[in-house]
């Protein structure tokens, strides 16, 4: 039973992926359309960003995590180093459970 | 692409490693998830190794684990649905031969799509695209199999780490906010996602993201009005 959970699963989600990087090469976009590609990829990565700092499986995520994804943000912006901006996201929200803040 | 060329290239391997250690701890906490869900620890490192997507197998052990198994593959589909739009958004970045597409996609993931879109030519794209997935694909089963072996080792939360990874995304993406139009399709997603992730089922919202391409028709629009 959770086998075929599994393989079902499996199976979809890398459907999905082929499916995208075949139809890529196979269909000849009009060159309005491929100019949409790379933003509609940059939509879908700051909608991820932006549910993960403030939600956990739908419900809001305290106040902790999205302090420390604004950390790091601010970070990011004044051109600091990849790993610093990571650290320094995931050391404000530890820091501020540490303190007690959820 | 080689090895060397990869390794050649310090700072990328420097990033992919500082985002390869989160996903590391939190693949470690999956494993000791699903474990205690009574998952079985062989399928627990195969879910792992055919599904590699974090937020899915999440989201199937929990529905899993509360009886509802055929949710599990609809609710993790839905989620795994913003793949097909990154395949056809970076497909030419994988490679040309069939066997770099048949592995590649495999490896497509939002890391894998955030370091490939962050990089400035095809060939850095390139290189970008592979070493993340490659990378991430060891840490993420090496992690899971560990989580399955240690049993609870604490919540990565307690690390901050669930902080890492939006942060570590938004600087990837900040290179190609600077252009207008994409910032304005971008940002105008996110609300999208924000607002209707409350009330739409997982992975719906980040698709809605989408819609943010209608402020593209929008300003062609207005500029044209402008210029006649």
């Amino acid at each position: 039973m959770i086998l075929a959970v599994i393989v079902g699963l499996a199976i979809g989600t890398y459907a999905f992926r082929l499916a995208g990087v075949i139809l890529r090469e196979r269909v000849a976009l009009p060159d309005r359309v491929q100019v949409l590609l790379p933003m509609a990829a940059a939509a879908l990565l700051a909608a991820l960003a932006a549910t993960a700092t403030f939600y956990d499986s739908g419900v809001f995520a305290g106040v902790a995590r999205p302090t420390g994804v604004a950390v790091g943000a601010v970070l990011a912006w004044r051109r600091a180093p990849f790993v610093v901006v990571v650290v320094a996201a995931a050391a404000t929200a530890a820091l501020l459970r540490l303190a007690g803040v959820a | 692409m080689t090895v060397g060329s990869i390794l050649g290239d310090r700072s990328l391997v420097r990033d992919v490693g500082a985002l390869g250690l989160a996903v590391f701890a939190v693949s470690i906490s999956f494993g000791a998830i699903a474990v205690a869900a009574g998952i079985r620890p062989g399928l627990t490192i195969l879910m792992s190794l055919v599904v590699f997507a974090g937020g899915s197998q999440f989201l199937a052990v929990g529905l899993i684990a509360a009886g509802n198994p055929f949710a599990a593959i609809f609710a993790g589909l839905l989620l795994n649905a913003r793949h097909l739009p990154f395949g056809l958004a970076i497909g030419e970045v994988i490679g040309t031969r069939w066997w770099q597409r048949l592995v590649g996609a495999h490896l497509l993931i939002d890391e894998s799509v955030a370091f490939a879109l962050a990089q400035p030519d095809p060939a850095r794209r390139r290189r970008a695209y592979w070493a993340t997935g490659c990378t991430l694909f060891v840490l993420w089963n090496i992690g899971a199999a560990l989580g399955v072996l240690l049993g609870n080792v604490g919540d990565p939360s307690r690390l901050g780490l669930d902080a890492a990874f939006p942060a570590g995304l938004f600087a990837l993406l900040l290179p190609t906010l600077r252009d207008p139009t994409i910032r304005l399709v971008a940002l105008t997603g996110a609300l999208v996602a924000l607002i209707t992730t409350p009330i739409l089922p997982a992975g719906l919202p980040v698709l809605l993201a989408l819609t943010g391409l209608l402020m593209v028709a929008l300003r062609r629009r207005t500029r044209s009005e402008k210029s006649s």
